[in-house]
């Protein structure tokens, strides 16, 4: 129907609407504008199943290259990997890439090491985070816009910018080619401590005062009425930081040097670019990089998702 | 009511100052000091006044680099503004699946750069995917490298970027969605206005904040691109090294016991500088009207001064 119809149609019929709905109950609720529905939110059938396409191809474009990495992983040395159109499913799948990919670089130890830093990161942001968080929402103090201040600030600056000086900060500390030079600069992140404070805000203070009352001190507090209020927060900066520690390569690639103590991420780019030699044993490493970080997200997308909508500016 | 002592916020606060100023604040007051001079590792570090900033002018790996990064930003902005949006308008209304749909388009943010650079470098080598895709069709006789010439690999690695931008911007722009109300759409398309027009006189004046705030948070990302480019040039920068990015400059200056620590400081300086620039506009687009206000009084104040002056004159 077009717009021009639907203009002059439009008052009767929703009037029709109306004494429809009166009548029966809105059980029948189609995803697509029936005839006669002045919805105009809503596609058409032939619309609709044009949005079901794109949304198809759109999908097709966003994981071809996961799938075809995968299905490459599982691929034998005779098999071609390049051909056109691409045959996804192997003919003759075998483990032996992955079995390669051991042989070749210690994997297990460098996503151990990756592993480490991210559970590092997750636990020191959550809780200097909090507490941080904590004070800053909630409590009133002198020399308070100083502290918010310096914080804030800080989010202007890429780290990028301070990559060089932060390299001589952790060498001087004596943590240069160790994994504690990758974990700690991450450690309290400015902006979890200002989702952390924006969290904390929404406590009703009434509720702390009465703690307060009850003689419950600091700690008390924050165990038993704090947390419980910010744990929606909590999970979103511990995701965040994990996988923003997972993924990270410029900085490890900085601080590391020694190949035996790579984090994931610089081993992938050391197989790929010193052992060229088989795509398909270097497609088995990225997997073996890849699989944990899809499962962790598929768990966990609910609060993942409501986190982006509210925090809105992390990456 | 006494709720605490008076230090416990200071307390609590503390680690997270002191993270703040030892790996954020001091290291970017070290990069402002060291980029006056030529410290390099293992030597006594000398004051040189502007010399770095001069040798920049007549670097012409500083010119390919400044290139780069500002075509990055160039191209990555007006793609990722409004392909996120138009994606985020299509899994906006409420069908079946629909979910399904929006985690599988966030599965490219999640991955680490790593590892979708390396599945791209496959597609895109001389003997991948692309190429036979290319030769299928018949639309080149042989292959493309698109690898090894300067702009087919940093137009890849732009690709790459959006294609792993998408979804993340998506989420941003779904939430903003939620709020431009159906019945402005509705009173627009009584009033007779397509969906082009609806598009451009309604969503997009409706998500007009996020939106600024997506291209600024773009431009200030792609300027600090290095992971895609580096992985796809295997560390290398491209032929001769004219597709490197600022940061990828900055951290192949830095390195090693050869590394020229003052001129890197002197690039992230620049680049610090650059990464304001998109702050700034939008400070100013945000702030015309004030703006324009206060140069009203101030040409006013300026008026009155003058008839003031030409009258005391005139006495």
């Amino acid at each position: 129907m077009s717009i021009r119809e639907s203009r002059i149609r439009e008052p009767r019929l929703r009037e029709s609407r109306i004494r429809e709905s009166r009548t029966t109950a809105p059980s029948r609720d189609r995803p697509y504008r029936t005839r006669g529905s002045a919805d105009i939110m809503k596609p058409s059938l032939a619309g609709l199943i044009g949005k079901y396409a794109i949304l198809v191809v759109i999908l097709g474009v966003m994981v071809f290259p996961f799938l075809w990495q995968l299905s490459t992983s599982f691929k034998g040395a005779t098999e071609n990997i390049y051909d056109f159109p691409p045959t996804l499913i192997p003919q003759a799948p075998t483990l032996d890439n992955f079995g390669e990919v051991f042989r070749t670089i210690p994997v297990l130890d460098y996503a151990w090491h990756s592993l480490l830093v991210g559970v590092g990161t997750v636990i020191t942001n959550v809780l200097f985070a909090t507490i941080g968080g904590y004070a800053l929402g909630t409590m009133k103090f002198r020399g308070k816009w100083i502290v918010l201040a310096i914080i804030f600030s800080t989010l202007l600056l890429p780290g990028e910018v301070t990559l060089t000086s932060q390299y001589l900060t952790v060498k001087s500390l004596g943590l240069a080619n160790t994994l504690w030079g990758v974990f700690l600069p991450g450690a309290i992140g400015a902006i979890n401590v200002l989702l952390m404070m924006a969290a904390c805000r929404m406590i009703p203070p009434d509720t702390l005062d009465a703690a307060t009352i009850d003689g419950a001190n600091t700690m008390q507090r924050l165990r038993h009425i704090v947390w419980p209020n910010v744990r929606g927060m909590v999970s979103v900066v511990a995701l965040f930081s994990f996988i923003g520690a997972w993924d990270d390569f410029l900085w490890p690639l900085v601080v590391l040097s020694d190949p035996a103590k790579y984090t994931l991420t610089v081993g992938m780019e050391y197989l790929s670019s010193n052992f060229a030699a088989n795509p398909r044993v270097i497609a088995a490493g990225t997997m073996i990089a890849l699989v944990p970080i899809i499962i962790l997200f598929a768990v966990l997308q609910k609060q993942f998702f409501k986190g982006v909508e509210e925090g809105s500016v992390k990456g | 009511m006494k709720r605490q002592r008076w230090f416990t916020p200071y307390l609590l606060v503390l680690p997270a100052v002191i993270w703040v100023l030892v790996f954020a604040l001091w290291p970017f007051l070290n990069t402002v000091v060291l980029a006056f001079t030529d410290a390099r590792p293992l030597r006594p570090v000398e004051f040189i006044g502007l010399e770095n900033f001069a040798r920049l002018f007549q670097d012409e790996r500083f010119g390919y680099a400044l290139t780069t990064s500002l075509v990055y930003v160039v191209v990555c902005v007006p793609l990722l503004t409004f392909l996120p949006l138009l994606l985020a308008m299509l899994v906006h209304g409420k069908i079946p699946g629909i979910g399904f749909f929006r985690t599988t388009y966030y599965f490219p943010v999640i991955a680490s750069a790593v590892v979708v650079a390396i599945v791209w470098e496959f597609l895109f080598s001389g003997s991948g995917t692309i190429n036979a895709a290319l030769k299928f069709f018949g639309l080149a006789d042989r292959p493309i490298e698109f690898l090894s010439d300067r702009w087919l690999l940093i137009f890849c690695a732009i690709g790459l970027t959006v294609w792993k931008g998408l979804g993340y911007y998506m989420v941003v722009y779904l939430a903003a969605l939620g709020n431009v109300g159906r019945e402005l759409h509705e009173a627009a398309a009584m009033d007779g206005a397509g969906a082009w027009r609806r598009f451009w006189s309604v969503t997009v004046p409706g998500v007009r904040g996020p939106m600024m705030l997506v291209s600024v948070l773009i431009c200030v990302g792609a300027m600090r691109v290095f992971t895609e480019l580096y992985v796809l040039s295997h560390g290398s920068g491209g032929p001769g090294g004219r597709a490197m990015s600022l940061v990828m400059m900055i951290q192949s200056m830095g390195k090693g016991l050869n590394g020229q620590i003052g001129y890197a400081s002197a690039i992230s300086l620049v680049l610090f500088l650059l990464t304001l620039v998109p702050l700034a506009v939008v400070g100013i687009l945000n702030n015309r009207e004030a703006i324009a206000e206060m140069r009203a009084t101030r040409r006013a104040a300026k008026i009155t001064r003058g008839i003031r002056i030409t009258q005391g004159a005139a006495r």
